[in-house]
């Protein structure tokens, strides 16, 4: 694969500079997309640099066109994604949905922003539920929720690998902050670093000559009988169950002396590493947790370290209105722990509010 | 002495200065609209629907009952009014990525249902309020955010031309026009025939005005004007291209 980041560097850019590069370095093919802020500079970015390295682009009539061109671009064999945000992603989950009924390696970097509909061009966390469990499935996604720029472009590249290796359509879930700020981040060509790029592969337009040395490929997604779909969904199920081990990632800091774990994600996890420093140094024993996979969560892991902390409290603070919370409450049913929540919809979160918000538990 | 500026009784003055950007065609379309409700008084019944772009900054901007819609659903959405309360005039007003992309679907079906109510589409060759990516309208060789080496017909086709297929698709009875912001009395008077095709109960009524957007094109007065006078205008003819009133067209 053509290295197209050249030697190693440090870049101060904005995260959706930061996707438009890692997406060229995972050797993706072609975007398609419509415009939507805060997603609208991946796009920016793509268009000035993919006719350079060869590259395809086209912008849709609207998204759901763009995540069925994806479907179609992958199906041919080829590294397709697209980007969005918020209303955006509601129109994407028909496409989402066909990925996963006919395991379909799309990827989506998605930035969130707020909601329920056109809400704000700025930042949430609301896009969650959508992103992990749209649609009229099952939620047989991979979705990676990244913190800081340096992520962005590492979990880029992870989601092409992890699309064509499971074939699980694969989500980037940043937000608007993540994608409209500028941090420093370090850019590499992911070969350097001993990182396997996993090669596409065509679903249909096979080579060979059918009935001679090949079957021609019929592909669907629905069945005539309730027991058919039920078999096909069952064989997701195992498929899906069988990567848990592989794929869930999560972060964990300083819970086993703990007497409250702040469980975030995303960016808001950033505030809570703050606040457990800053507590700490008051005196106060904080730990936190966070999932860098929401789909599949890392449910075993935060199990495992609920049981070895001393927490007898748990604080879920997240930008939307109890998302994050639902998801994590339905992962470890039956744990004791107790469950605080500070639910800042659509809003950030700084170390203050989840320092306070402790302060006023325990 | 300062004069304050004659404003239409049925804008919405608490809103006032509106938020489009200076040099912005939206204000004059609005301006046009506003005279043509008071004209025919019918501030009481209708009711304004905004898309998501730069037409949702109208939200508030008229004394009419009013409504902000989705990014392409507000044809639907005044659909659903129309066909629930005839009695009610119904406005829709969109740009052209609204309406000619991703709200196509709605614009062509609702044409060739006849569709009872009024829409206004700004055609300002891009998509302003994301910042100025390419629309179905921007012209062969201009550069936006996502043509920034020009638009590519080979690659991205043509220009919509909006008025011209959704005459192909009305009945007589419909009204189609395209106007633009550079010739006012005109504008106006086409956007009181499309109100008038509604209120006579005839058909779908269209108009396509041709409009301004110097913080995209990045453009001063004298450039901005020229790119409509000079570009636009000569791509998309303007003029009344269906007009149920008779021949001649209304007065
Ligand atoms: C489903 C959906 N997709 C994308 C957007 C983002 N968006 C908001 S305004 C807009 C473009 C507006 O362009 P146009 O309709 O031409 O109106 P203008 O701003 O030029 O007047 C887009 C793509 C959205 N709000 N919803
Ligand atoms: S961005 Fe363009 S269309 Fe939108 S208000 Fe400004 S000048 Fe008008
Ligand atoms: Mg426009």
């Amino acid at each position: 694969m053509p290295n197209v980041i050249g030697e190693t560097k440090k870049a101060f850019i904005t995260g959706n500079e930061a996707v438009a590069w890692a997406t060229l370095a995972a050797g993706a093919d072609i975007m398609f997309g419509y415009p939507i802020t805060p997603q609208n500079e991946v796009m920016h970015y793509w268009t000035r640099l993919a006719p350079k390295h060869g590259r395809g682009f086209l912008q849709t009539e609207d998204e759901i066109s763009a995540g069925f061109t994806v479907c179609g671009a992958v199906q041919a064999g080829k590294k397709a994604f697209t980007a969005t945000a918020g209303p955006g992603n509601v129109l994407m989950q028909e496409p989402f949905g066909m990925a996963e009924a006919m395991r379909l390696p799309l990827v989506a970097i998605i930035q969130q922003r707020g909601g329920p509909s056109s809400g704000t061009v700025i930042y949430s966390q609301q896009e969650v539920t959508l992103t992990t469990f749209g649609g009229n499935g099952e939620g047989h996604r991979i979705v990676y929720s990244t913190a800081t720029h340096q992520e962005m472009y590492d979990y880029t590249i992870k989601a092409f690998n992890s699309a064509w290796k499971y074939r699980f359509p694969t989500f980037v879930l940043g937000d608007g902050y993540q994608a409209k700020m500028r941090e420093p981040l370090e850019m590499y060509n992911p070969e350097e670093k001993g990182l396997e790029i996993v090669k596409p592969f065509p679903l249909v337009g096979l080579d060979g000559h059918i009935g001679d040395n090949r079957e021609p490929q019929h592909l669907c997604n629905i069945y005539s009988m309730e027991e058919e779909l039920y078999e096909v969904v069952l064989d997701f199920v195992k498929d899906y169950n069988a990567i848990i081990p592989e794929v869930a990632e999560y972060q964990a800091q300083q819970c086993e002396d703990a007497e409250i774990i702040i469980l975030t994600h995303g960016v808001v996890s950033r505030a809570a590493d703050d606040a457990v420093k800053i507590l700490r140094s008051q005196g106060i024993k904080a730990g936190s947790f966070r999932p860098i996979t929401l789909r599949p969560f890392p449910t075993n892991d935060l199990r495992n370290v609920i049981a070895n902390s001393k927490a007898k409290t748990m604080l879920i603070a997240e930008s939307a209105y109890g998302q994050l919370d639902r998801l994590v409450k339905q992962e470890i049913y039956g744990e004791t722990i107790k469950i605080e929540n500070l639910f800042m919809p659509g809003v950030g979160i700084i170390d203050y509010d989840i320092i306070s918000k402790v302060k006023s538990i325990i | 002495m300062m004069v304050a500026p004659v404003t239409p009784k049925s804008w919405y003055l608490p809103s006032k200065p509106h938020k489009f950007c200076p040099g912005c065609g939206h204000g004059i379309v609005l301006k046009a609209l506003g005279e043509a409700i008071d004209e025919l008084e019918i501030q009481d019944r209708t009711v304004f629907g905004c898309d998501i772009g730069c037409s949702l900054l109208s939200w508030d901007f008229f004394a009419c009952d009013s409504t902000q819609t989705h990014h392409g659903r507000t044809t639907p959405v005044m659909v659903g009014i129309k066909r629930s309360r005839p009695e009610l005039i119904t406005i829709g007003y969109m740009g052209d990525g609204g309406g000619y992309s991703i709200g196509s679907q709605h614009l062509l079906n609702a044409a060739v249902r006849n569709e009872k109510v009024t829409l206004i589409l700004v055609n300002n060759t891009n998509y302003g309020m994301t910042g100025g990516q390419m629309a179905p309208t921007t012209l062969p060789g201009q550069k936006t955010e996502t043509s920034p080496f020009g638009r590519d017909p080979e690659e991205t086709g043509y220009p919509t031309k909006g008025p011209e297929f959704i005459a192909e698709l009305t009945p007589d009875s419909a009204y189609v026009a395209r106007a633009t912001v550079s010739k006012y009395n005109q504008l106006k008077r086409f956007i009181r025939n499309a109100l008038r095709n509604q209120m006579e109960g005839n058909g779908f009524s269209f108009v396509e005005v041709l409009s301004t957007c110097p913080t995209n094109w990045r453009t001063n007065a004298q450039q901005t004007w020229r790119f409509l006078e000079d570009e636009m205008e000569p791509y998309f003819p303007v003029g009344e291209l269906k007009t149920p009133f008779g021949k001649g067209g209304a007065k």
